[in-house]
């Protein structure tokens, strides 16, 4: 019996793992950032509000983030521009407009749509977006926010997709019915009366692909042009806080500035995802209590 | 509890299970199968990454026990792992600076020491369809520092076929990069740069890029020329004549953005790692120098 | 509508109202339809495209041999078994622990703060960009717990990235074993381990298993997490050795090595970088296909 009683402590302990990760990983992250935090050099007023990254220069070290900030966010923006209607839309088809074996094999392409890695999406739009772009477009560079969008844009929908569908699955047939009932048509239904039903668990979908393109580092590191700069179209290089730090964490020797301050903005990411996806569960969960 | 303990915990547990797993993984005739072997880890510039792959590969051929791992990064992510002890070599395309030097000594207790195992000039790259030849050190300053006053093609008396706005797309490096710290050493004068230009993570990358938008101009190791792209000459001076880079003008000082590619190791060399430099710097290891596209130390090789 | 009411069975033929409904009904019929195709396009297109440039170069033999020639020539060899070590170890270690958590969260934890603050954790790790990953994997095993740059490092930094979906599949498997089952058990004297063991473990196998060897594909396809914490540019190892790196070790893989192909390696033939995607991405593609066909095997065969 005794036996038994350690396994149940390791189960315990395993079950506690998932939280001791995430602390770790937050203080591990936010204690490696912290001496900057008290440096002469940094000013956290600077670190939000200035479009000047400078971290090595010889004369004038700066450490805004403004523009990678923007970077980040109007990315996102373009790329959920794209696939929030492409997602819904293709949620709504599978749940409602389909039979049940092409539901299957689409399902199915999704799941290995959302199985291709990022560099490859990267390298997508490093080599045949950006000349497509160039082609068709008066970009002078391919790599550009345009490219990036996209590509997060195709990383993002089959999320969206596949817990859109999960939402308007919960909703229960006798709405769908109810709605037959008095002659609706399917587009009807789907507009007036399960996409209002369905709204958080589409939200929590939609959020949960604002998650994905926030965080995703080596696609946008490759497909985004890497310029800092607030950018004034969809057609300007831009630089993402992910990008930023791959391209420059090894360089920064441990425990300098520059280091920290990586660390910081790595701190920055943790929280714009931690909310996001916060926000993502506590919407889910209004659903489930309803 | 406080911030420490919680991160011990964390890395308490990975290491209990690391712990674990360890034993099971290194079977102990393979260590004894591999006596005498020696891992040499080598990081740093991208500029010299394909080089000392080229070694590497060729050096498993001359003392096959001898594992060479390669990773590139920039000059400055090879001489930070330096300072931490980390690795064996660091590769650099810039010379180290005194305070890495200081830190190194503060950290290791040792002094870092510098081999030249060649050189290479740094090429200003133009797309092919450019019809600009030459460009001078200042124009090229203007073009990259801070609040510079070349934006425009136009500004250097060059039109570029078939383009509507000739905006000049600037092609950089990611501040990591030995190649950036040198530009910004030798062309601007350790000024900063201009934000906004591609800051790419690959010499390779430049290139491409700047091969495929009419209006880029971009720096890269001379090395990595390809078909889509020209090399400038380039002028000390507006009004002087410019110099092309190649191997000569590199070697007899006239190009004025040539450079040497450094290997550095804490304290004097021992054993695999004397071994594996002494290798670099001698015929065999230069001529693979020169055909990845460098400057060997030797004139005389280079002078084909 | 012009000949309402001249014969009898028009007042049962389509009003306006009617057929403009249907015509809606079907633009949004198509519309839905042509989104749901937008996603199946480019997956296939990517595939041909990337099929067709990478045709030249691809071969078993491109699996098989190692880089030459400066990495211009040869195959990928060690990016693709370095891949495997790290999926195997990072697996090796999550899936205990994943598997652990999931049955304290589905059999033994009650709804209260504290689970709910496990599943928020879990939710949240899952949702940690990997960049973050990468800085954390550097900071605390890299430094911290002095593993140095390894696969040892690489891949514990991987199991904390897949652990949450681990746990996520393994819940669902778990769930999937009808509570009657383990009542029947219970009722026979059993103890709730006894339980999980002979009944709710044996019967929720194949699940728990679908569900890591879909974390395959995400443990080779990240780069950033490994390419600060263990993978090299270059690693000379022999032709088909399969046992080349040890965990101290750094090695090659796939992802990182896609990555400097397409930003690194100049004169390289174009077929190549894309014959790495392929080989990357048909690996993935592969195990996740056959991941879901026996998913859909099992569900099949499924007695409940």
């Amino acid at each position: 019996m005794i036996g038994e009683k350690l396994l149940e402590l390791v189960i315990r302990f395993s079950g506690i793992s998932a939280i001791l990760f995430v602390l770790a990983i937050f203080l591990f992250v936010f204690r490696e950032a912290l001496p900057v935090l008290t440096s002469e050099k940094f000013s956290v007023i600077q670190f939000f509000t200035s479009i000047e990254w400078y971290p090595t220069s010889v004369n004038n070290v700066r450490y805004g983030t403004l523009a990678l900030i923007a970077g980040t966010f109007s990315v996102t923006l373009l790329a959920m521009a794209f696939a929030v209607p492409l997602g819904l839309g293709g949620a709504i088809f599978l749940s409602e407009f389909c039979g049940p074996k092409l539901r299957e094999t689409l399902k199915i392409v999704i799941e290995l749509l959302a199985a291709i890695p990022s560099v490859v999406w990267g390298f997508i739009g490093l080599t045949v977006m950006s000349r497509i772009i160039v082609k068709y477009t008066s970009a002078p560079v391919g790599v550009n926010m345009l490219n990036g969008a996209i590509i997060l844009a195709l990383m993002a929908v089959p999320i969206i997709v596949s817990i859109g569908e999960d939402a308007l699955k919960a909703v229960p047939d006798a709405y769908r019915e109810a709605g037959q009932a008095l002659g609706a048509t399917k587009w009807q239904l789907v507009y007036r009366v399960l996409l209002p039903a369905a709204k958080n668990g589409l939200l929590a979908a939609v959020l949960l692909g604002v998650g994905r393109a926030v965080g995703e580092t080596m696609a946008v590191l490759m497909a985004t042009g890497h310029a800092v700069h607030i950018p004034h179209g969809i057609l300007d290089s831009i630089r993402t806080l992910t990008a930023n730090i791959a391209a420059e964490l090894g360089e920064a020797p441990v425990g300098s500035e520059h280091y920290r301050v990586l660390f910081l903005t790595g701190v920055l990411l943790f929280t714009i995802t931690f909310l996001v996806n916060l926000g993502a569960d506590l919407v889910i969960r209004g659903v489930r209590r309803k | 509890m406080n911030l420490n303990q919680v991160s011990r915990m964390g890395v308490v547990a990975a290491l209990t299970v690391c712990a674990l797993l360890y034993p099971g993984c290194s079977g102990s005739n393979r260590d004894a199968e591999r006596a005498g072997a020696a891992t040499i880890q080598n990081k740093g510039s991208d500029t010299m990454v394909n080089v000392a792959q080229a070694w590497a590969e060729e050096y498993r051929t001359v003392n096959p026990k001898v594992d060479v791992e390669v990773s590139g990064g920039g000059s400055g992510v090879g001489i930070a792992a330096l300072i931490r002890g980390t690795i064996d070599i660091a590769n650099a395309s810039r010379d180290i600076k005194d305070e890495e030097i200081q830190q190194a000594k503060a950290n290791t207790g040792k002094e870092p020491k510098g081999f030249v195992a060649g050189y290479d000039a740094l090429a200003v790259y133009v797309n092919r369809t450019n019809p600009l030849d030459e460009i001078s050190l200042e124009q090229l300053a203007e073009i990259f520092v801070e609040d510079g006053r070349i934006t425009k093609w136009s500004q250097l008396g060059v039109r570029i076929p078939d383009v509507r706005d000739d905006t000049i797309v600037r092609v950089s490096r990611q501040s990591s990069s030995g190649t950036y710290e040198f530009f910004r050493e030798k062309v601007l004068h350790k000024k900063d740069f201009e934000l906004g230009s591609r800051d790419m993570n690959g010499s390779k990358e430049v290139v491409e890029l700047v091969g495929n938008a009419r209006t880029a101009i971009g720096y890269s190791g001379m090395g990595y020329a390809n078909s889509g792209v020209k090399m400038l000459r380039i002028a000390e001076k507006p009004g002087q004549p410019g110099v092309p880079p190649t191997a000569e003008t590199t070697l007899n000082k006239t190009y004025p953005i040539a450079r040497s590619l450094n290997l550095y190791v804490l304290g004097d060399p021992k054993g695999a790692v004397k071994d594996y430099i002494d290798w670099i710097l001698s015929n065999a290891g230069q001529q693979i120098v020169e055909a990845s596209g460098y400057v060997p130390l030797s004139a005389k090789k280079s002078a084909r | 509508m012009p000949d309402t009411g001249k014969t009898g069975g028009s007042r049962f033929s389509k009003t306006e109202f009617a057929e403009r409904k249907e015509r809606v009904q079907n633009l949004a019929r198509w519309l839905f339809f042509a989104m749901a195709i937008a996603m199946i396009i480019p997956l296939l297109a990517i595939v041909a495209y990337l099929l067709v440039k990478a045709w030249p170069s691809l071969s078993l033999e491109f699996v098989l041999d190692v880089p030459r020639k400066g990495m211009t020539e040869g195959g990928v060899w060690p990016a693709f078994v370095g891949t495997v070590y790290l999926v195997f170890i990072s697996l090796a270690v999550a899936t205990p622990i994943g598997v652990l958590a999931a049955v304290y969260l589905n059999e033994y934890a009650k709804d209260n703060w504290l689970n709910r603050t496990i599943n928020l954790a879990v939710i949240n790790l899952a949702g940690v960009p990997s960049i973050v990953h990468a800085l954390f994997g550097l900071g605390a095993f890299v430094y911290a717990a002095r593993f140095g740059y390894s696969i040892l490092s690489a891949s514990l930094t991987l199991a904390i990235m897949t652990l949450p979906v681990i746990i996520a599949s393994t819940r669902e498997a778990l769930a999937s074993v009808p509570m009657a089952f383990r009542e029947a058990c219970w009722n026979v004297g059993a103890t709730r381990w006894q339980t999980i063991r002979s009944i709710v473990l044996p019967n929720s196998t194949s699940g728990i298993l679908t569900g890591v060897i879909l974390q395959v594909s995400r443990a080779a396809g990240e780069t950033a997490p490994i390419m600060f914490t263990g993978a090299v540019f270059y690693k000379a190892i022999e032709r088909g050795d399969i046992f080349a790196y040890r965990l101290n070790e750094q090695c090659m893989a796939l992802s990182m090595h896609l990555y400097t192909m397409a930003t690194q390696v100049p004169n390289v033939d174009e077929s190549v970088p894309y014959a790495t995607a392929i080989v990357l991405l048909g690996s993935v593609l592969l195990v996740n296909a056959s991941a879901i066909a026996f998913r859909a095997w099992l569900r099949s065969r499924k007695k409940w």
